[in-house]
């Protein structure tokens, strides 16, 4: 066995480790400690992607001494890899860009903590992506459940214990499904390992046995990972668990926590249940019409919601059900569809929270459409990272939502019944994603209306200070930014502005004060989109390759 | 730009423009109190099989209602159903969506607000009543989906179940050799299946930690200063009878911890179970003879120290033992005798840690729910 | 049908009890009452392994005498599952309940309904 192999095990138990060790470190010092677990996992889960691709094949790693029916294992290959990978990257970037406001949301005393809970939230990540046991599954969900409500609640202020005791409760519903499908399998089948349990479910499928049973366990199961990533009927904790934590929070818990289960039910279906089974017994049908659901009903509440990080929030929704109609199309290529929209959305929807905290540092500290008027002139960077998240959930070309989009309708190409309700939900979606996307982009490049409106807006807040500073900053900015008579027509705001705000960023980077980390976030966040959208070919190919794999 | 037209503020261009801008939603034209509905929280998914306007509307008038109430500072928690008349004006003013506050408006506002609102309160119960039906049928739908697959489950106490396979058979007939541990159900929690048990003392250590960040009070502000103070003024105090049966009871019930923690390879228990005995006889000894004295030897600091050194121990351990385990070395920690105190390896010590970590994590939910710190 | 479910009369329970507790974490208002019925779930969960792990005239297995056969004991992972669930149990509850005890403090109310208006009416982010 070769060292790379081992690099899953390690990787799960230093960030564990980590996390262990920041309860008696001093704040700073947790933040290095966190910051160096995230790249040493992420490098390592690089190296594991290529000694899997080199090799072309996946592998099992005993933890312990005892082979596959009796010792835990973990399991990794092409898509674990690349999905452990693309999460690395994601988590570091989101805690490096909301650093300024992690120290200033959460109290002083209480900052290792919560880089506690951004390590063992790694470490769960991490193995619900290398799991290769149900119940390990199960431990790590319940981690990933707690250290998620703690990023939530760890502001303390506002309405994030509202949003937390929801999010909890919504969590401990979908815990207790699955662990109740979880007995039930193992009742039928006696095994905790998957890839024994999925031998023991194929000898059930071929003797005729327990088909009410393995029914009722796939529908339980499915039913309980839906409601913790947040699939659409079950949805009502997201926007204000999302909308109300800490911007790194909010990052992660839709970027990757969501993403953890949706692989892990996707691992399920394909290393125990069987994915011929799971198409067979027409559940899929079920999710498929939930996805569709989501992706409408999550972009009319968008549309409808006036605090934009609630809508962002409800954006997700959409995109989750945009994964769970990938997944209900029951072929291969939907599958390929529904994972790449999973990197895309972690990818984009991160950097939409995360420059969205740029904006509304120059907005006065408001999250409204008439306050963030003109905010993308007052911080260009923040603009543009916004503008090219909001594109490429729209799908405009050379991003990666573009490409999932081509995904998504190529391969409703293949399952005839499904293909004219695939093709409309998702010319539908994209419009009304557009109609939200693009109001805010345009608001984002408008002109601030009048002076006294301005006040208004910054000086009903209370400190006149910040507001006054603010105002002065936005004047420069107007002034800088003279030749952009963005002003006549809509329609025109639009396209000057992409074309525009490229130079108009690199004019205002000296005069505007932004944090290294926030500025380092964005620009990675950009060059991962672009990366997915312009390299997409080898990633789906090894998505298709990790896939195969799987059985 | 060209002349207005006179209803320029009612054409469609300007209410785009406004919805552009955010000022109003022009979609519903209603306020922004009104406009979504998801704050209903999870009961409107006891709905969700109908879709109804009718329902919706209920809904609406019990969500406006229940912000009525909220208005009132010391209303009754649990007073959903009372149907008393309101008799505060100010009330109708705060239902209504925009601030007109005109005096001579306000008395045709005010009954009209009380019809309105006895409307609403015949609403409210006809929603409560129909919300109580949904949700007992709820629960029965899952109930029978349920029985109806445990009527196809193998049959109970059967020795030919599926779940009766190779693995628990291996566990039986090989664990006292592989593991070294009389006891199976820990050899195969601590050695053969350590993963998981690993997972488990992490789900408590971040539990714990969830905790510290929600109750430990850093900066006592005024009140909570004062609250807190209070809940201790009517603890009782030098209780006679509370102690001297806590100084029989504590070393009993320590010793009895210990016992357990440390015949966990041997005889039931373990460190889970042991751990919690060992926290329950801290707790008791806490409440007999108060803070000052418990904090004499356990305060923050040891019990972050004990957490730490206890679970880095479990982790390195564990790790070596995966480690070697995956790459098919000796692990070369004897077994021992089976049946001896010292023996069955890594599993002694690893009890002791988890142990150490319960009964440090109980003790500290018990003082942070008691006074905010350990 | 019914004379199987008499056969399994534990799991049967054991279901039962998981549907109330179920029901009553999705639809209680109260809070206290929605983590009861949370331990009710798990609760039930359990008793459902453990009723799995039991073989009809077997002993714990705990080896006794030096016997290590396998038709001696009964079945020792569902043991070893509910172990690790109590934990995980135990740990949310106390997680809940703090958050609980934080709500009730600012929000004198432990009915979530009245909760979410209340922060809703005063804070608006």
């Amino acid at each position: 066995m070769t060292l790379v192999q081992n690099f899953p095990f390690f990787s799960i138990i230093i960030a564990m480790f980590s996390g262990i060790l920041s309860s008696v470190l001093n704040s700073r010092q947790a933040r290095n400690v966190s910051l160096a677990a995230i790249l040493i996992t992420t490098a390592m889960s690089g190296a594991v992607l290529g000694y899997c691709l080199g090799t072309g094949e996946s592998y099992t790693y005993m933890m312990g001494h005892f082979p596959a029916p009796w010792g835990n294992e973990i399991r990794a290959g092409v898509l674990e890899g690349l999905t452990a990978l693309l999460f690395g990257i994601v988590m570091l970037l989101s805690v490096v860009g909301g650093m300024k406001h992690t120290f200033e949301d959460v109290e002083a005393s209480k900052i290792n903590l919560f880089f506690i809970m951004i390590d063992l939230m790694l470490s769960s990540l991490l193995a619900l992506i290398y799991t290769n046991d149900l119940f390990t599954a199960y431990v790590f969900v319940e981690i990933n459940t707690i250290a998620g409500c703690g990023l939530i609640m760890i502001r303390q202020k506002g309405r994030s214990f509202g949003a937390a005791i929801r999010y909890m409760i919504m969590s401990q519903l979908g815990s207790g499904l699955f662990l109740i499908g979880l007995t039930l399998l193992y009742d039928v089948t006696g095994h905790l390992l998957m890839s024994p349990a999925k031998e023991a479910v194929a000898a059930i499928e071929a003797a005729g046995n327990y088909e009410i049973p393995m029914l009722v366990i796939l529908a339980v199961i499915s039913v309980g990972l839906a409601i913790k990533s947040g699939l659409y009927p079950f949805h009502s904790w997201i926007p204000d668990t999302y909308g109300y934590a800490t911007p790194t929070a909010s990052a992660i818990l839709s970027g990757l926590v969501s993403k953890g289960y949706l692989f892990l039910l996707i691992k399920i279906f394909y290393r125990v249940l069987g994915q011929e089974n799971v198409i067979a017994s027409r559940i899929v049908n079920v999710l498929f019409l939930f996805g569709l659901a989501g992706m409408i009903m999550g972009s009319v509440h968008a549309i409808l919601e006036w605090d934009t990080r609630r809508m962002i929030a409800y954006s997700s929704v959409a995109q989750i059900g945009y994964i769970y109609m990938g997944i209900g199309l029951g072929t291969q290529a939907g599958m390929v569809a529904a994972v790449f929209h999973m990197f895309t959305h972690s990818a984009t929807k991160a950097l939409l929270f995360i420059s969205a905290v740029g904006l509304y540092e120059v907005s006065g500290g408001k999250k409204d459409f008439v306050s963030l008027r003109g905010a993308g002139n007052r911080n260009p960077l923040a603009g543009v990272g916004f503008t090219v998240g909001a594109l490429s959930m729209v799908g405009f070309p050379m991003l990666s939502g573009f490409i999932s989009k081509l995904l998504f309708a190529t391969s409703a190409l293949q399952s005839p019944h499904k293909m004219m309700f695939t093709i409309i939900g998702l010319a539908v979606s994209t419009i009304l994603n557009a109609v939200y996307f693009l109001r805010l982009v345009i608001t984002l490049y408008a002109r601030p209306k009048k002076k006294e409106s301005l006040r208004e807006a910054y000086g009903s807040e209370g400190d006149a200070r910040e507001a006054g500073k603010q105002e002065e900053r936005v004047k420069k900015a107007c002034e800088s930014e003279g030749d952009a008579r963005a002003g006549k027509e809509v329609g025109n705001r639009k396209e000057t502005n992409e074309a525009g705000n490229e130079n108009a960023a690199g004019e205002q980077l000296g005069k505007q004060h932004i944090s290294w980390g926030l500025g380092t976030a964005i620009c990675g966040f950009i060059l991962l989109n672009l990366f997915l959208g312009m390299m997409s070919q080898p990633v789906v190919q090894a998505i298709a390759n990790g896939l195969a794999m799987f059985d | 730009m060209s002349r207005r037209r006179d209803n320029y503020e009612n054409s469609r261009w300007r209410k785009f423009e406004r919805w552009l801008d955010g000022e109003i939603d022009p979609l519903s034209a209603k306020g922004i109190e009104t406009v979504v509905p998801d704050s209903s929280s999870a009961q409107n998914q006891a709905g969700t099989g109908l879709s109804g306007g009718a329902v919706q509307d209920l809904a609406q008038a019990y969500l406006q209602n229940l912000e009525a109430k909220a208005e009132r500072p010391d209303s009754d928690f649990n007073g959903y159903m009372e149907t008393e008349p309101r008799e505060s004006g100010q009330m109708a003013i705060q239902l209504k969506e925009d601030g007109q506050t005109e005096p001579e408006l306000w008395k045709v506002e005010e009954t009209d607000q009380k019809r309105q609102k006895e409307r609403e309160e015949r609403g409210i119960r006809i929603y409560r009543r129909f919300y109580q039906i949904m949700s007992v049928l709820l629960c029965m739908g899952i109930i029978l989906v349920l029985l109806w697959t445990i009527a196809y489950l193998p049959i109970f106490g059967n020795a030919g179940n599926p779940d009766n396979n190779e693995v628990s058979a291996r566990y039986i007939e090989q664990g006292l050799k592989e593991t070294g541990a009389v006891n199976i159900v820990t050899g195969m929690i601590l050695d053969y299946r350590a993963f998981d048990t690993f997972g488990e003392s992490c789900v408590l250590f971040i539990a714990s930690c969830c905790v510290l960040v929600l109750l430990r009070t850093d900066h006592h502000s005024q009140e909570e200063t004062d609250s807190s103070l209070s809940d201790r003024m009517y603890e009782p105090k030098n209780d006679m009878i509370l102690q001297k049966c806590a100084c029989v009871l504590v070393p009993v019930i320590l010793v009895f911890g210990i016992y357990m923690i440390l015949n966990g390879h041997l005889s039931p228990g373990g460190g889970f179970s042991g751990g919690a005995v060992l926290g329950s006889g801290l707790i008791l000894y806490l409440n007999a003879f108060g803070f000052a004295k418990t904090e004499r030897f356990f305060n923050a600091k040891v019990y972050r120290r004990v957490t730490v050194s206890a679970l880095t121990f479990y982790c390195l351990a564990k790790s070596y033992s995966f480690f070697t385990g995956a790459n098919h070395l000796e692990s070369g920690i004897p077994l021992g005798t089976p049946g001896a105190i010292i023996s069955s390896g890594l599993i002694l010590p690893l009890n002791i840690c988890v142990g150490l970590v319960v009964a440090c994590t109980m003790y500290a939910f018990y003082t942070l729910f008691r006074k905010g710190g350990i | 049908m019914a004379a199987h479910l008499l056969y399994n009369i534990e799991e049967t329970v054991a279901v039962v009890l998981f549907g109330i507790g179920f029901t009553m974490l999705l639809l209680h208002r109260n809070l206290i009452k929605k983590i009861m019925g949370m331990n009710i779930m798990d609760t039930a969960v359990y008793l459902f392994l453990a009723a799995k792990g039991y073989i009809r005239g077997r002993m714990v297995p705990i080896v006794v005498d030096g016997i290590t056969d396998a038709e001696a004991y009964i079945n020792p992972v569902p043991s070893g599952l509910v172990l690790t669930g109590i934990v995980v149990s135990v740990s949310t509850t106390a997680l809940m309940l703090a958050l609980t005890i934080r709500l009730y403090e600012r929000y004198h109310s432990l009915d979530l309904d009245q909760i979410l208006m209340q922060a809703k009416k005063e804070e608006p982010s």
